[in-house]
């Protein structure tokens, strides 16, 4: 199991298409991927549960991967964080 | 009831609204109400748990169907990239977790499928709604409306939008996606219950040339679909029932019209001048891009207002520098060499920015130059998008809801900064770029003199300036009738405008409905307004009054007419010049 912590970097959140574009990514991998948010957990390849998150620009997640490819599943996710979705 | 009376027996109904797009129509009520479904509440018996699966799985392809399709129109309506949220509903409707769960709640509650998809849903539409973020709020809608679409395919219900023969569309309210919507069936009018003439909807409405009638408080309950009506889209009534003689007569008032129209076919390619030769530029409102084509076809000359926030309203997403570079490129190209006006950002009011606060006051709170000069980010990129898009030397700017000389002074020295970022990029623009402001505060009217003295020209903005000076909110039904366009201070205010700004050698425009009302042309080109921006659709006519006539006699109109001291007299007095001059223009 791998934890990692990421930060909202792009102006208008995880809204829409950022839900979207992270829902396609999760998908690829075989590991089961959860989201932390304020107590709240979600399955981070439900693309109405990760609409749900509510998370803007600043906000702070917790990513849980867990499963034979965690290791590339947490990386390719956390880069798609890092570069804020592309549209910073 | 019902059935066994005869058509001819009923009573005819009159209702008043607000006249929101012009035209005449006949024909059959479609009642559109959004669909809320019933949602039963049934336990069944193991051996049924196949059949409600089933049931589940038919109405989500049907509903994945049905958005592919609104997808498809909405695309080709609006441009790609614009329609991002109907693709978030089918990737909803494709979430292997979501349904995985209704499923499993299906078999060990031994429940009904609607009643599991509605509580499944429910609670995420529960967690949306508690959101600090109003735009994930927003969001709730939308899942509220895939949620209705697949109880309303659970139960078999057929597609609102599709309509048997040609209709008139009765609602509560319509959006610019409904509107859109329906204008792919044969649709002859919209009505609605709310509204006022301003909303989205009924702007599209007359781009579109469908007649539309809104702001009519309760048809909803006063109609059925297939009952006979009337919509009269130049002076706001809406007839249920209609008697013989009232369909003589809106006959009559409809050949009337098109004759009208007919005439002014020819027009197109004369210049739009007074029979004394003063030149008076006549442009367009733009707010989708396509209604370029018709509006080049009606004899635009230009666009004197493009409103960019639609980038904004019709996305989810603020759109970047090159996004908004490439369509105001595109814009200023299908255009060329005619000008076009983009008017920055005007959110606030009734649209809504995603990071915005709920406001008590949102028509006196933070909208149009106020959001972008505390957003520099946000107004940097469009200002550096807009300059971009003006190496052919046909585009200009203005700033919206100005309310100081400030505010002018502060959005310039942006515009420098923009300038300047783009200069250290080596990335060419107009360096001469005009810059403009709308006047739509009452403040910057007073201040019209030192307010023009900052800017290339103004232009004036009548809806808000109108609403403001007289304190009405027009899209109010309760008070909409006090909103006068002719009010003697509306005129003063106008005439001072005028004035004060060609004092500073600046020309004026007028951007707001007032300049594309038959009625008050006249008056307009006899207060010295020097451009006229108006919808596609009524720019023939407008032309047409401009050049039948003389300035010099305009201006004895527009003298007398500001002498009155109610917008009563002003209002017959210009309807008598009209009849005396033009018994040909039909008014509403």
């Amino acid at each position: 199991m791998i934890e990692r912590e990421v930060t909202i970097k792009n102006r208008t959140g995880l809204h829409t298409r950022p839900a979207a574009t992270l829902v396609k990514l999760a998908a690829k991998f075989k590991s089961d991927f959860f989201i932390f948010k304020d107590g709240l957990q979600i399955n981070g390849k439900s693309i109405i549960g990760v609409m749900t998150l509510a998370a803007e620009q600043g906000s702070k997640l917790i990513l849980r991967f867990n499963g034979e490819d965690e290791g590339e599943a947490a990386n390719a996710i956390v880069e798609l964080f890092e570069k804020g979705f592309e549209e910073i | 009831m019902g059935p066994l009376i005869e058509e001819n027996l009923k009573q005819e109904v009159v209702l008043q609204g607000i006249a929101a797009a012009p035209g005449i129509a006949m024909g059959r009520v479609h009642l559109y109400n959004k669909h809320v479904p019933k949602i039963p509440d049934r336990t069944i018996l193991p051996d049924e748990v196949p059949v409600e699966i089933e049931r589940l799985h038919h109405a989500v392809a049907r509903s994945e169907k049905e958005l592919d399709k609104i997808l498809g129109y909405a695309e080709q309506k609006l441009g790609g990239g614009k329609s991002k949220i109907f693709e978030a509903q089918i990737m909803i409707l494709n979430d292997p977790l979501l349904f995985e769960a209704i499923e499993t709640r299906i078999r060990s509650e031994c429940k009904n499928a609607e009643f599991i998809i509605n509580d499944e849903i429910n609670k995420y539409q529960r967690l949306m709604l508690v959101a600090k973020d109003e735009y994930i709020r927003e969001r709730a809608y939308d899942i509220d409306d895939l949620k209705n679409r697949i109880l309303r395919n659970i139960q078999q219900e057929r597609l609102y939008s599709r309509l048997e023969g040609s209709s008139v569309i009765v609602a509560e309210s319509l959006t610019s996606a409904d509107t859109i919507l329906f204008s792919r069936n044969d649709v002859l009018g919209y009505a609605t219950d709310l509204g006022g003439i301003t909303s989205h909807a009924a702007l599209l409405s007359r781009s579109l040339k469908i007649p539309a009638v809104v702001g009519l408080r309760d048809v909803t309950n006063k109609v059925y679909s297939g009952d006979e009506v009337v919509i009269d889209g130049y002076s706001g009534r809406f007839i249920i029932h209609p008697s013989k003689e009232s369909i003589a007569e809106f006959e009559a008032r409809r050949a009337k019209f098109l004759a009208f129209e007919q005439k002014l076919a020819g027009l197109r390619d004369l210049p739009s001048e007074t029979l004394d030769r003063k030149r008076i530029d006549l442009s367009v409102n733009i707010e989708f891009e396509d209604e370029l084509e018709f509006a080049l076809l009606q004899g635009a000359e230009g666009i004197g207002l493009y409103r960019t926030e639609r980038l904004i309203l019709e996305r989810d997403v603020i759109p970047n520098e090159e996004e908004q570079y490439e369509e105001y490129k595109r814009i200023a190209d299908k255009m060329y060499p005619h000008r076009v006006i983009l008017r920055t950002f005007d959110i606030g009011g009734d649209k809504v920015l995603p990071q915005s606060l709920p406001e008590a006051n949102p028509y006196l709170g933070w909208r149009g130059i106020r959001i972008c000069l505390d957003e520099p980010q946000l107004f940097l990129d469009q200002l550096r998008a807009i300059l971009r898009a003006s190496t052919r030397k046909n585009v200009a700017m203005m700033f919206p809801m100005v309310a100081t000389v400030g505010e002018v002074r502060e959005a310039k020295k942006m515009v420098e900064q923009a300038k300047a970022e783009l200069r250290a990029r080596g990335v060419p623009f107009d360096d001469h770029m005009k810059i403009g402001v709308m006047i739509e505060v009452p403040s910057a009217a007073v201040m019209a003199e030192e307010i023009s003295r900052e800017t290339d020209f103004v232009s004036i903005g009548t809806n808000d300036l109108i609403q403001y000076l007289l304190a009405v909110d027009r899209t109010n039904s309760v008070v909409a009738g006090l909103y006068q366009e002719f009010h003697p201070a509306v005129l003063r205010s106008i005439k001072h405008i005028i004035d004060a700004s060609h004092k500073s050698k600046v020309w004026v425009g007028m951007c707001g409905e007032m300049a594309g009302d038959p009625l008050a042309v006249i008056l307009l080109v006899g207060l010295g307004l020097d451009e006229f921006s108006v919808v596609p659709a009524v720019l023939p006519e407008i032309k047409k009054i401009i050049r039948s006539i003389k300035y010099k006699e305009a201006k004895r109109i527009a003298e007398k007419a500001l002498r009155f001291s109610t917008e009563e007299e002003v209002e017959q007095y210009l309807r008598e010049v009209i009849k005396e001059k033009f018994p040909e223009i039909p008014l509403g």
